[in-house]
């Protein structure tokens, strides 16, 4: 299995289907998790969330996102206008690339690279740049002040959520995403590593500006952050980037915490492994929705204190235990 | 001078810090925690307190490290804190309450200054009043503070009928006191929704509009009008409950505190919202007697007082009810206070209904109050009677008066003076947001930018009840 996994150097054939679905994918999941979020939000909250256009609101996303693409691009006055029509093609461009080495199933994973779960991260941490670009550019004091607080809070959360997902490569000696899967054939590692799987969710969260991390575009406090100026589909694009954003990392913390595509101790229950994965994926996502429409917004620097004071130590302390029972037991 | 002469473009560049001023850590002064007074601070004998259910939570942690008040040379010009960014939250911000602007001077996040500038929804109300009968006054006073209406008309009628010497029959008052507390627990839970979403927690806001609604169609099937029901008049009231009313407010009474059971799910034991509100937006006894604020705001800092209780109105004295304080004075405390307070409220209603006896709803003044209609159309002196209430308006003796009331937000107080024709010759409405307004500057000044948009929300204010 792993072999036919690797095995796929040279193969051109492979590598542009795999890029054409990874493009109809992406673009379909974001468009179904916002659909997904208004409805979660809805029942929570007492309403039926869109209801009007397709089956229950089925197409409400297309048919916004329609909407947008009609609407004006608006560039502020004495805005930066460069940086500002890059900023939503930065942010969308490198949320593209980690499907590429994403273990949905033991046969469908695009590149299976030996560094895929680096990859992932370096990518990842690119939309804090195009976040930095649009605030600044926007020419808006809550753009700017939305930029500032997300490039602190994604470096503050940064450390703790690559220390967590160490101590799972020091268990593995692997960055391959089929080797970190294969790994948890019998036991998930959420029950070998929980604090790290708590500590990587919570990151993730606040890697991905969701609530009750979502500082950066606290819109009670900043109106709507970084991409205030931003309209027509320059703000669908931070859109679709932000849910495209929070399934990748829900799918990272699937193959390195849920067993990926593998079901529970080994039984597959004859469920295809991509279905496991997809289901526990959307499950994740669901959480990370479930957390919005329930808890309050955190302050700024209880935000920070919180990453640097507890999450950072834990991790720290979590990756020194992985370590010493790794090596004496 | 351009646009960028006034709004000074925050560019990181500028961002030099003057020689003359000294560094951030510098300036901070830390404010010790002024304690409250336990001599003002009059808990209730029965047990019942904020403080009490505190006692179980964890001791709150030390201020955040900019969290803390800072004193800070107000005469300096602008130009002198080239590191300082002007912000202006509002006029249109999602979570002024309205159309307050709050001019902020940022240091990073830290909020050095905030002047709240008022006056953007601001109608004369009390101007109009005095080319207007005294019945025209009332639909006025609805729009004073428009999520409690009712509680406008209360103070209004109430001052109007001192001025009058006329007391309104038992029925009538007991109305008054029922539809009164139904207003406040309806603006409490506004209240509530907006206050928990300003922090983030956008679902209690769906709860407490779920409770606001029903409340709103009992307004509705009592007086017409959800918003501005106009139900109380000079002498009474516009007509008798509708069947079956008393029923379903005792239902909503009898359901409400199991409901409420779901924002406190939400946020009262949730460790972010307690991280949020704790500690933040201190006041202490003297700064509550210094800016003369009242309502929940000043029963957070451990004031009981409460009008109802002190100078009872409408036969308050006669139910029973208690008058919730909390200790610390935070933003916490004024949560706690108010959702205490919702559920007096109810108490208060239930009382009400059981002891509701049937009469008159108007006194039996042909000077005061309208005839019945089928009257006007048959008796001659009953049609004299309304064309001269319809046309001339209620004749109010020469003189002034002063009453005050205890409306949702704080003390509503109407101050009428009469000239002896039908029109006042002046009034002026003393409402609570606008005083209470005083001291959002003293609490965000040296906090974050997040707890100033807490702060707005805590202090309760509905920019018509500030501007009039």
């Amino acid at each position: 299995m792993t072999e036919a996994v690797t095995n796929t150097g040279g193969d051109w054939l492979r590598l542009i289907v795999g890029l054409i679905l990874v493009l109809i994918f992406s673009q379909l999941n974001a468009l179904f998790l916002v659909w997904l979020e208004r409805k979660v939000a809805g029942h929570i909250q007492l309403r039926y969330g869109p209801m009007e256009v397709g089956p229950h609101g089925l197409l409400q996303t297309i048919v916004d996102g329609i909407k947008l693409v009609g609407k004006e691009l608006i560039t502020p006055f004495k805005a930066d206008k460069k940086l500002f029509v890059i900023a939503p093609v930065l942010v969308f461009m490198p949320v593209l690339v980690p499907f590429l080495v994403l273990p949905f199933g033991p046969e469908l994973i695009i590149r299976d690279m030996n560094v895929g779960l680096l990859l992932i991260f370096a990518f990842s941490t690119f939309s804090v740049l195009a976040i930095l670009v649009g605030g600044w550019a926007s020419n808006n004091k809550y753009a700017l002040l939305g930029a500032i607080r997300s490039v602190a809070q994604n470096v503050a959360y940064e450390i703790p959520l690559l220390l967590s997902v160490m101590s799972v490569v020091l268990m593995v000696h692997s960055f391959k995403f089929s080797e970190l899967v294969m790994a948890q054939q019998r036991i998930w590692f959420i029950f070998l590593q929980p604090v790290a799987a708590i500590i990587y969710f919570i990151c993730a969260t606040a890697e991905t500006n969701r609530a009750p991390f979502d500082i950066p575009e606290a819109e009670s406090e900043l109106v709507a952050g970084f991409h205030t100026e931003y309209s027509g589909m320059r703000f669908g694009l931070f859109f679709l980037a932000e849910y495209t954003n929070m399934f990748i990392v829900c799918a990272v913390a699937t193959s390195l915490f849920l067993g990926g595509w593998h079901g529970p101790f080994g039984f597959s229950l004859g469920i295809p492994g991509v279905v496991w994965f997809l289901a526990k994926t959307y499950f994740l996502l669901f959480v990370l929705m479930w957390f919005r429409w329930t808890f309050p917004r955190v302050r700024f620097d209880q935000l920070m204190n919180f990453s640097w004071k507890v999450l950072i130590p834990l991790s720290m302390l979590n990756l020194l235990v992985t370590a010493l029972v790794l090596k004496f037991v | 001078m351009g646009r960028g002469g006034v709004y000074p473009r925050p560019l990181i560049t500028r961002c030099k810090r003057h020689p003359k001023e000294k560094s951030l850590s510098q300036v901070k002064e830390n404010r010790t925690r002024g304690e409250i007074r336990p001599v003002l601070a009059q808990r209730y004998a029965d047990g019942w307190g904020v403080g009490a259910k505190r006692g179980r939570l964890q001791p709150s942690a030390s201020p955040p490290f900019a969290a803390t008040r800072r004193q800070v040379s107000v005469e300096k010009p602008m130009s002198q804190y080239p590191e300082r960014l002007i912000l202006n939250v509002g006029p249109q911000h999602p979570s002024t309450h309205g159309v307050l602007r709050v001019v902020v001077e940022l240091e990073g996040e830290v909020v050095v200054r905030c002047t709240p500038d008022i006056g953007y929804l601001h109608r004369g109300i009390e101007k109009l009043m005095e080319a207007r009968t005294y019945q025209q006054c009332l639909p006025l006073t609805d729009r004073i503070d428009y999520l409690a209406g009712s509680a406008n008309n209360l103070g209004f009628v109430l001052a109007v009928e001192k001025l009058l010497g006329v007391e309104v029959p038992p029925r009538a008052r007991y109305i008054r006191v029922i539809i009164a507390e139904m207003t406040r627990i309806a603006s409490h839970l506004f209240w509530l929704g907006t206050h928990a979403h300003d922090l983030g927690a956008m679902t209690p806001l769906f709860y407490a509009f779920r409770e606001r609604e029903q409340l709103m169609d009992l307004f509705e099937a009592v007086a017409g009008g959800r918003l501005f029901p106009c139900y109380f008049r000079i002498g009474g009231l516009a007509r008798d409950l509708p069947d079956g009313w008393t029923t379903e407010v005792r239902e909503f009474c009898r359901t409400f505190p199991d409901k409420m059971k779901d924002y406190e799910t939400l946020l009262t034991r949730n460790p972010i919202w307690i991280r949020r509100t704790r500690d933040v937006g201190v006041l202490t006894v003297d700064e509550v007697l210094d800016y003369g604020l009242s309502g929940p705001v000043a029963r957070g800092s451990g004031i009981a007082w409460d009008v109802r209780r002190a100078d009872p109105y409408c036969g308050y004295e006669e139910f029973d009810f208690v008058v919730p304080v909390g200790q610390n004075g935070d933003t916490y405390d004024r949560y706690l206070v108010r959702l205490e307070e919702m559920r007096q409220s109810c108490r208060i209603i239930e009382q009400a209904l059981d002891r509701l006896p049937e009469g008159d709803i108007a006194v039996d003044d042909p000077t005061i109050t309208y005839p019945k209609k089928t009257d006007v159309y048959t008796r001659i002196e009953s049609l004299i009677q309304h064309f001269l209430l319809v046309e001339e308006g209620i004749r109010v003796p020469e003189g002034e008066v002063f009453h005050h009331t205890e409306a949702p937000k704080g003390e509503l107080a109407f101050f009428i003076v009469s000239d002896g024709t039908s029109r006042p010759f002046r009034v002026r409405a003393r409402t609570p947001s606008f005083v209470n307004l005083q001291v959002l500057s003293k609490l965000a000044e040296g906090r974050l930018l997040a707890d100033l948009i807490a702060l707005i929300g805590t202090i309760d204010i509905v920019l018509a009840d500030v501007d009039r």
